[in-house]
């Protein structure tokens, strides 16, 4: 008894204290109870994209599991025998064989195929919305770099998990996909071939790959993004979550509503939102109906194929990609008997290694260029870091580019244009689209704060005119609350650090690149609206609307 | 309104000015007052919203059970119709009973519970006490292992450490049996071997063929082949007749052609797709995958598209009861490139 006094001193009164108790003299638990019960979750619209990704996830683990009780990953043949009359005694592979049952003879199940297919759609686009929102506002810097590469590890989990699951069904559709894939790996110089064969089994198809494909599909890469979530989740507790700016918020503190109740209530009744309209979707509306498509045979394949939206930019690359350009072809014969083919290569690699490469290394690029190493809570409106949001548009567009060019061939078909010219635009697109994007984003950036420096220094419009003594007709301007100025006026504006000598007095040819950098991206800026300067609007000849107006404004109303 | 030269960085001297010192900044008014809710005030608001949550509950049960009645009284025949009908009950069961919870809960959470927002004060991770001890910590750890002293230790660990993972990745070797890219050189088509329709593997007769037209084209005992899938993938032929005044033959490819009628590997060079469409008029060639074109006049060279090869061509000519037949196996390696190709 002498080894337990300490829960002895203790006398719970209540039912609940009672249960406490007993939890807490063996685990452990008010720590938590005390850590995160009435811990701050700072609200926005925005935050809630993190959200959708994770209970999409949930979703699929639930539907995902309810597939697997039923599904079959065998590629031996077998003459199909369920209630589809048009494929009755067609040959097939067993995986086929019991996507059509579950889609027809198990209750249920092609309603669960769908909300899996659906919420895995939802969950890519949701993983990378979630990842443009931190990217735009920079919630990726200090202290956070790490769980951005955390996500940026989930998205590629993300799509890995996508494309596992897409092959399994082993219908037209996904086995021309495979095929697509079979001949990207065997353009990989040197063991190209010899990969192609060990993942097959052999030659394409083998009766291999979706067997090795389902256990990816179902162990490997879940096990892996749950790993990375509970990282991933770990770390938002350590770092607190981010905060817009506003009045009353810091970087010392958090501002929002406790775990108990109200973000705990918020939060879990989202799941069921997201689950709600995931199902509605899944009730209503077909995908991928593979007795439309037919079991895999390598020789038909249907017109305006697609694979799911997130392969798209892959797919994109390699239609864009010219073969032969001025008559010469980007395919080589070198060391007299091998083949390089730099027309497949180059597009399935390099953009998708560009686009994630400078999205892995984007937190110190930034730090390295604005030498900033400070910690940040505050959140950047996007208009106020115009070099940052630039960037992430060109990055955008360039990625959008190569995603429409994956429907190049329904463009053309739906617009009537010639789909040799589809193609030819967007691989102007490719080069031109970013830089234009770039630009034209850090102008409206630029322009969207001068506005915001308008606001503050004259006041909001309110839409009233009124016609002064003397006949002029002026519109009334109304001064802001101190709350709304300080939205406005709360920001940094980083400015150009140019190249500094190091402790030998000369200038290193990466640090002369860094201040080239730093003047492209700060050259032109727009500085927040000082105490000083708004006084002096108050005052001055020219400047005076605020008041005058409003006086007036008294005068005529009365 | 007024004088805009105050937003433009260059022309107003904000960029001298701006945010250097704490004192040219505007304080910080703190958080705004607290707005009451309708139902904080009203109690009849209040009444009102927990009606609202409950109904919103109670459609959530009547959700479930919606999904019953679709699993239960919904019986599977073999059309299409009742299947859509139960999916659709199904989904939208779920949807009510899901929506109806969610919905309920943050309108809970949003009318009834307090909505104060509250400031907490954030920490360093962790004190810079605590990096030091830690520091030192590491130090004595590795001190004690006497690594940095004992480099023979050091690199014949180093050299084992790598050599370890190799088995992990050397016993990989046998997920195929077959690892010869030779085998990607031959197809089964040969002398002799008659072209036959897809799928149905019946023989061709080269009167069959007339101008214009096109046949999705097997070596004749594919059906029957014992890795039918895998021949298939390297065999697929698409046969077309055009005028022979239309074709343009290179030396050597005389005798590859019968009365205008070709034939040529189905499968892109690009990365593998059936070269499925072709075009009567212009006598193209087009995949559906990633666009690329090849022209049947210049023994489908590529004239547009991401392909760098021309799709090989099938030598053929007829047998002694007018059937298409197979003079050769391709002269080179159908479909994609790799490394071996050559």
């Amino acid at each position: 008894m002498s080894a337990s006094t300490s829960s002895d001193t203790y006398q719970p009164k209540t039912n609940l204290g009672r249960v406490t108790n007993f939890v807490d003299t063996r685990v452990g638990g008010s720590s938590i109870v005390k850590e995160f019960g009435r811990k701050i979750f700072p609200d926005h619209w925005s935050f809630m994209f993190g959200e959708v990704a994770l209970y999409t996830f949930v979703i699929l683990l639930l539907s995902g599991t309810f597939l697997t009780l039923f599904f079959d990953p065998s590629m031996a043949h077998t003459q199909y025998d369920g209630s589809y009359v048009p494929l009755k005694g067609v040959e097939m592979s067993v995986a086929y064989a019991s996507t059509l049952d579950i889609s027809f003879d198990i209750r249920g199940g092609l309603f669960m195929r769908q909300l899996h297919h659906w919420s895995a759609l939802l969950f890519v686009a949701s993983v990378s919305v979630h990842m443009l929102r931190v990217f735009f506002t920079g919630a990726f810097r200090r202290p956070r770099e790490l769980n951005w590469l955390v996500g940026c590890v989930l998205l590629i989990l993300a799509l890995a998990a996508g494309f596992t699951g897409y092959s399994l069904p082993d219908d037209l559709l996904s086995g021309n996909g495979l095929r697509i894939i079979d001949g990207v790996i065997k353009a990989i110089p040197l063991i190209g071939t010899y990969l192609s064969m060990l993942i097959f089994g052999g030659e394409f198809p083998g009766t291999a790959i979706v067997g090795r494909l389902y256990v990816m599909h179902i162990l490997v890469v879940p096990a892996l993004i749950l790993l990375m979530i509970a990282i991933h989740l770990f770390m938002v507790v350590i770092h607190k979550h981010t905060q817009y700016p506003g009045p009353g918020r810091t970087e010392t503190n958090v501002v929002g509503f406790p775990v108990g109740p109200v973000y705990a209530a918020k939060a879990g009744g989202f799941f069921f939102i997201v689950f709600g309209v995931v199902a509605v979707i899944a009730g209503n509306f077909q995908i991928l109906p593979i007795w439309d498509y037919g079991p895999y045979d390598p020789s038909p394949v249907s017109a305006g194929t697609q694979p799911d939206w997130y392969i798209g930019f892959v797919d994109g690359a390699l239609r864009l990609m010219p073969g032969v350009l001025w008559g010469f072809p980007f395919e080589y014969v070198i060391f007299g008997g091998f083949t390089l083919s730099l027309n497949v290569l180059l597009p399935a690699l390099v953009p998708a290694g560009i686009l994630f490469g400078l999205m892995f290394a984007w937190p110190w690029i930034e730090r390295w260029v604005t030498k900033d190493t400070r910690e940040h809570h505050i959140l950047d409106r996007p208009r106020n870091a115009p070099f940052r949001t630039a960037t992430g548009v060109a990055g955008v567009i360039w990625y959008c580019v190569m995603w429409a060019a994956a429907s190049s061939d329904l463009i053309a078909t739906h617009f009537l244009v010639s789909l040799n010219d589809v193609t030819y635009w967007l691989r102007a697109l490719f080069f031109i689209g970013p830089i234009i994007g770039f630009i034209v984003t850090r102008r409206i950036c630029l322009a969207l704060q001068r506005k915001d420096r308008e606001i503050v220094l004259h006041g909001r419009e309110t839409g009233r005119i009124v016609r002064l003594p003397h006949g002029e007709f002026i519109e009334v301007h109304a001064p802001l609350n101190d709350y709304k100025l300080h939205r406005l006026v709360s920001f940094e504006s980083p400015e150009v650090q140019p190249a500094e000598p190091d402790a030998n007095g000369k200038i290193s040819g990466t640090e002369k690149l860094r201040g080239r950098l730093s003047r492209f991206f700060f050259e032109d800026r727009v500085a927040p609206v000082t105490p000083a300067e708004l006084a002096a609007a108050h005052s001055h000849g020219g400047h005076d609307e605020v008041e005058t107006a409003e006086s007036k404004a008294e005068i005529s109303s009365r | 309104m007024g004088d805009h030269s105050h937003g433009s960085p260059k022309s107003s001297g904000t960029v001298a000015t701006a945010g250097q010192s704490e004192v040219e900044k505007f304080q910080d008014p703190g958080l705004p007052p607290h707005r009451p809710r309708l139902a904080d005030k009203d109690p009849r608001a209040e009444k009102r919203a927990e009606k609202q949550v409950a109904i919103l509950f109670v459609i959530s049960i009547i959700g479930t059970l919606l999904f019953f009645v679709g699993y239960f009284a919904i019986r599977l025949d073999e059309t299409i119709a009742t299947l859509r009908l139960q999916n659709f009950l199904l989904g939208m069961g779920t949807a009510f009973a899901m929506l109806g919870i969610g919905v309920g809960i943050v309108h809970w959470a949003k009318t009834l519970m307090p909505d104060h927002e509250i400031a907490e004060e954030r920490h360093a991770v962790r004190t810079e006490e605590d990096r030091v001890i830690a520091e030192t910590m590491v130090t004595e750890i590795i001190e004690e292992t006497g690594i940095k002293r004992r480099p023979l230790i050091r690199n014949t660990l180093l050299g084992a450490m790598i050599l370890a993972p190799l088995p992990a990745i050397g016993i990989l070797r046998d997920l195929s049996e077959d690892l010869n890219p030779d085998v990607l050189r031959h197809t089964m088509w040969d002398a002799g071997v008659r072209l036959t329709r897809d799928p149905s593997g019946t023989p061709i007769k080269a009167s069959d063929v007339t101008i214009g037209s096109a046949f999705h084209v097997i070596p004749e005992g594919l059906n029957e082949a014992e890795h039918k899938l895998e021949e298939k993938a390297k065999a697929v032929v698409l046969l077309m007749r055009l005028n022979p005044e239309d074709l343009h033959v290179s030396p050597g490819r005389e005798d590859w052609n019968y009365n205008g009628i070709v034939a040529y590997s189905k499968i892109c060079t690009h990365v593998g797709c059936p070269v499925a469409l072709y075009e009567q008029q212009t006598h193209h060639l087009l995949c559906p995958c990633h666009q690329s074109t090849f022209d049947l006049t210049q023994e489908c060279k590529v004239i547009f598209g991401p392909a760098t090869h021309a799709l090989p061509q099938l030598p053929i000519s007829v047998d002694d009861e007018g059937y298409l037949v197979a003079t050769s196996d391709f002269h080179e390696p159908v479909g994609p490139s790799f490394w071996e190709r050559g």
